[in-house]
């Protein structure tokens, strides 16, 4: 009987610890990167505006209705490294003064791909994304996302204008979200393993015989099909493919052929990004398809490693931030989305990812004007060749009449098949 | 034991008012546990209901009518535009589930055969291990050792699902090599104590489920083991049986229903994992069944996840059902 | 039967072998938490810190989702030992049509893989059910956590009482209804305190399961609650945060342990 006494009294003990542990109803940290890591080098750029919380001027002023009615917290899907709240690099924090000036505490889910973030958004419980064009559309139409007033959002009228009501970001003339930021998956590759001679096409990826042949790493999501369909469109140029979204069945079955040859070159499909990142640093992997902020992080933990956009172009992003139709907590979520486009911020996450920012003004702060010339923030002919995300519908995007083009639902079933 | 209740309370009834008075715990005649009792006594089916209402209630409304729901979702068309499941009724999802023949569904469902393969693979050396390690523990060791053998055999149980699969992880990872960064790259435990490592892949993942589940195969076998009358075994050798002779025609059919006891835990759990195979995969390939319908569910389409759902679902309650013909459910 | 002496040592190294195969790995989780360096290569025996376990203790992440999992098991558990113990003692008093299917019922939840059961519910919480009068929806969040751990807990708490209530003597229900005791008089004063031990070795299982699942867990949870199998899972892949999964992977192994060891000697003391 004293054994059961004593386990009562442990389990008594764990009951109270367990009622009297929490009124934690309310996190006010990020749920994503939530320990203080040790702290890592910066990713080299020194242009970062400074972060210091008293001494800066964070160029905004919150609109007056919404933070009146601002709801306390607010639960956002997003890609990694956009929502850093210093926890990551203590340097690296847009998080903590929008706390500060609206209270609204902000609780990160990440989303690996577009495809997770459709998903997530469908479930309604969250209350805002930012979603890149192969997401947007499909985000629209099933009525996961609502428009936005523009009026409400005073970072809105200095984005640039050429990404101002755009295919993916709008419908009709109506804007549907605040465009981010910019930017082209790059091609990865281990500066020690090609000593010879930096790589500069995407070649070194899609053919056998280059120093990174079965060390390459792929991005795991159907979307990647659309890569392969620009390889095709400089190396294939029989094929016809104009757009590497509009593909009809002839060059959409060229393009699984590309991936499946490609498979035995391939040691890695990356899904999270910390996979590349672990990779790259420990040399498993010499070659892939990568972000920027990938490649400053694996830097920082000092992998050997640069990354360049190949000369047969790239796929890209052009992100929107998006308010959910049923969101629980809008006045905080457009808070949040007017406060990541003004300049300060804008500038900040645009640094820290590796991006072109979205807020003209962000390109006139301190040390700014270097980063945005790499990111050709500015130029527009860049991104002539960055084909941004876009879900690929029956209806030819390229405006072919006379074809029938795969949708993305046939991609899914299709990358699936292929990674089987 | 039910009739014997029945019986003496049957008996009882009759001398409920004298024991108003006589019995000193009795209740009060207008107290209203009699009531209760009284609405209870031998009226069993009225005590089974109330006593499985609430149990049996939850299991069916929830946990049944969500598979039935489920299995339901699995026939309602995905707009293609909206990526979502609309109410219109569709065999679609099914076809793309079932028709392996259709050389487009075939590898998803290849997939399937294969992690059934793998279940059945790692429930065979679960079994091959457990068996002569609970065979020791049973029947050879010395007495005082025995309860201490079976607690440290069965303690890794507890030690957490996700646990077990990090540290498996922490065991294989490879070492980089010559590109690796600096302090980078030595690999783990195996690679930097032996010098050897299966590395992420294929294998590192059978381990791993082996690993897993060893524990729930050694259990049951190590339970009917220590049921088995050592009579029956001098038995045997007085009959002029060598122990491998003994042990073939006696032991190994008396422990048939463990052994499907505990096959229920690594065929079943294994055929639907995909964590911990994702954890010491490093995203390398599918491997397992598990990660086409996660990754189905999230692409997003629920109805097909759903309709890809049903292949383990059906093939498990099969296995259970046979498992239960061979007596694993008295051995749980 | 008696084995000869060279099969009996084989056998018990193999056991010795065993042994080590099981527990190898945990060690190696444990050695890491106390690492210094980041990665996970075996570092031997030299370099020894408590920073990561401080580290640990001081961020936010494991601790909320430490006190997540506690709430949540604390909960299940005490729904799945009210559950479990109905069911047990209507199977173990009575003879009815119906007694194999309703066992099978109880072992479903656990028997069949977490996907299926995670996907199953995960579509049914998400649903809104129109009842006619009244429609809801069970939504996500703690609620629907504790829904789902209770589901596959519920067998835990059956099998340890059920087992309980067979291997007790008939004998002594018998005596108390001689006695005079009416149903709940015997439930009181006979029945549950046989049960007693068999009850806290139940509930300590049903919460060490609850508190380490994961993958129904991943289904059930929602958007604003995070369990600390959900914290390991997010976080092992980061670098940066790989001493801390060490640290909070080693406290799980910890607490785990000597509490189904506990359990184990409960369920066993009560037939004394």
């Amino acid at each position: 009987m004293r054994k059961a006494q004593v386990a009562m009294a442990l389990l008594a003990s764990l009951s109270i610890v367990a009622a009297s542990c929490g009124d934690d109803e309310k996190s006010d940290t990020t749920a994503a990167p939530t320990t203080e890591a040790a702290p890592d080098d910066t990713t080299g750029d020194t242009s970062a505006p400074d972060s210091t919380p008293t001494e800066v001027d964070y160029m905004w002023t919150p609109n007056a209705d919404l933070l009146a009615g601002a709801e306390g917290q607010v639960n956002v899907v997003a890609w990694a490294g956009y929502i850093e709240d210093g926890s990551t690099d203590p340097a690296y924090d847009w998080v903590t003064p929008f706390t500060e000036v609206t209270g609204c505490a902000v609780n990160t889910k990440l989303g690996n791909s577009s495809d997770e973030m459709v998903q997530l958004m469908q479930s309604g419980e969250y209350d805002g994304v930012s979603a890149s064009g192969d997401a947007t559309q499909r985000l629209i139409s099933g009525g996961e996302v609502a428009e936005i007033d523009v009026t409400e959002y005073s970072s809105y009228e200095n984005i640039f204008d050429g990404l101002k009501l755009q295919p993916w970001n709008s419908v009709d003339g109506t804007p549907y979200g605040i465009p981010h930021g910019r930017g082209a998956n790059l091609l990865v590759y281990n500066t020690e393993a090609f000593a010879d001679g930096a790589p500069d096409s995407w070649s070194v990826m899609f053919e056998a015989g280059s120093a990174a042949e079965g060390a390459v790493s792929v991005y795991d999501s159907p979307i990647y099909i659309a890569d392969a369909a620009l390889y095709l469109m400089t190396h294939q140029p029989e094929l016809g493919i104009t757009n590497p979204y509009a593909l009809d069945q002839t060059q959409f079955d060229a393009a699984i052929a590309l991936l499946e040859q490609q498979a035995s070159l391939t040691s890695q499909y990356w899904a999270l990004y910390t996979d590349q990142q672990a990779s790259l640093e420990d040399g498993s992997v010499l070659a892939g398809t990568t972000w920027q902020v990938i490649v400053n992080l694996a830097q920082g933990n000092g992998a050997l490693i640069d990354a360049v956009k190949p000369v047969e172009g790239a796929t890209g992003w052009s992100d929107t931030w998006m308010v959910g139709s049923n969101a629980a907590n809008p006045n905080c979520m457009k808070l949040w989305m007017d406060w990541i486009a003004s300049p300060w911020a804008n500038a900040q996450v645009a640094v820290w990812f590796g991006e072109a920012p979205s807020n003209a003004v962000a390109c006139t702060l301190d040390g700014m004007a270097d980063h945005c010339a790499t990111f050709h923030a500015e130029e527009d002919d860049y991104w002539s060749d960055v084909w941004y995300w876009t879900t690929a519908t029956e209806q030819c995007l390229d405006g072919r009449n006379d074809a029938t083009c795969v949708g993305y639902t046939e991609w899914v079933n299709a990358w699936t098949a292929l990674r089987a | 034991m039910g009739e014997r209740l029945d019986r003496s309370a049957g008996v009882a009834e009759p001398s409920t008012e004298q024991n108003d008075a006589t019995s000193g715990r009795a209740f009060g005649s207008s107290h209203p546990m009699r009531s209760i009792n009284r609405v209870f006594h031998g009226r069993r089916r009225l005590g089974v209901g109330a006593l499985l209402g609430a149990p049996l209630g939850w299991m069916l409304l929830i946990y049944i009518g969500s598979l039935l729901l489920l299995v339901v979702s699995a026939l309602y068309r995905l707009d293609p535009i909206t990526q979502k499941p609309t109410h219109e009724l569709t065999n679609q999802n099914l076809i793309a589930a079932f028709k392996f023949w259709d050389p487009d569904v075939w590898p998803a469902i290849w997939v399937f055969f294969r992690t059934a393969a793998v279940a059945l693979l790692v429930t065979l050396l679960c079994f091959l291990i457990a068996l002569p390690v609970a065979f020791f523990v049973a029947k050879v060791a010395p007495r005082w050792i025995r309860r201490g053998l079976v607690v440290a055999l069965l303690m890794p149980l507890w030690a957490g699902y996700l646990v077990k699969g990090y540290a498996w992880r922490a065991m294989v990872s490879p070492a980089g090599g010559r590109f690796a960064a600096a302090g980078q790259g030595d690999g783990g435990f195996l690679e930097s104590v032996f010098g050897w490592t299966p590395g992420f892949g294929r294998m590192a993942i059978v381990v791993a489920l082996v690993y897993l589940w060893l524990p729930f195969m050694i259990l049951p076998i190590y339970a009917g083991l220590d049921r088995l009358p050592p009579s029956l075994l001098d038995a045997a050798s007085d009959l002029g049986a060598k122990p491998f002779r003994t042990f073939r025609s006696v032991v190994l059919p008396m422990l048939l229903p463990s052994v499907a006891a505990g096959s229920i835990f690594t065929f079943s759990l294994t055929l639907g994992d995909y964590i911990v195979p994702q954890i010491v995969n490093n995203g390398q390939e599918r491997f397992m069944f598990g990660t086409i319908i996660n990754a189905t569910l999230g692409a997003p389409n629920q109805p097909l996840a759903a309709a890809y759902t049903l292949w383990p679902l059906v093939i498990i309650i099969l296995y259970l059902l046979a498992m239960k013909r061979a007596g694993a459910f008295e051995n749980l | 039967m008696k084995l000869s002496l060279p099969a009996r040592c084989a056998l018990a190294g193999f056991t010795l072998l065993t042994l080590v195969f099981l527990y190898l790995p945990l060690a190696v989780v444990l050695r890491l938490s106390f690492n210094p360096a980041k990665s996970v290569s075996w570092p031997g025996f030299n370099g020894y810190t408590l920073d990561w376990w401080r580290k640990a203790w001081e961020a936010d992440g494991p601790k909320e989702a430490l006190i997540n999992s506690c709430k949540v098991a604390f909960v299940a558990m005490i729904l799945a030992l009210v559950l479990g113990t109905l069911a047990a003692m209507a199977m173990a008093r009575f003879q009815f049509f119906g007694r194999s299917a309703v066992s099978f019922l109880m072992v479903l939840p656990i028997a069949l893989p977490g996907i299926v059961t995670g996907i199953a519910l995960q579509n049914t919480f998400s649903r809104t059910i129109d009842l006619g009068l009244f429609s809801f929806r069970v939504g996500f969040g703690f609620h629907s956590l504790v829904i789902a751990h209770a589901t596959f807990c519920v067998v835990v708490a059956y099998n340890n009482v059920i087992a309980r209530l067979r291997r007790s003597s008939p004998n002594l229900l018998e005596a108390s209804a001689d006695l005079g005791a009416h149903g709940s008089q015997t439930f009181r004063y006979i029945t549950f305190p046989l049960m007693r031990s068999a009850l806290l070795a139940g509930g300590i299982l049903a919460f060490a399961l609850s508190f380490d699942e994961i993958v129904v867990t991943t289904f059930t949870a929602g958007s604003g609650f995070q369990t600390l199998p959900q914290w390991i899972l997010a976080n092992f892949s980061r670098p940066q945060n790989v001493p801390l999964v060490n640290v909070m992977a080693t406290f799980v192994m910890v607490v785990s342990i000597p509490l189904a060891y506990l359990a184990q000697r409960l369920s066993d003391s009560g037939t004394d």
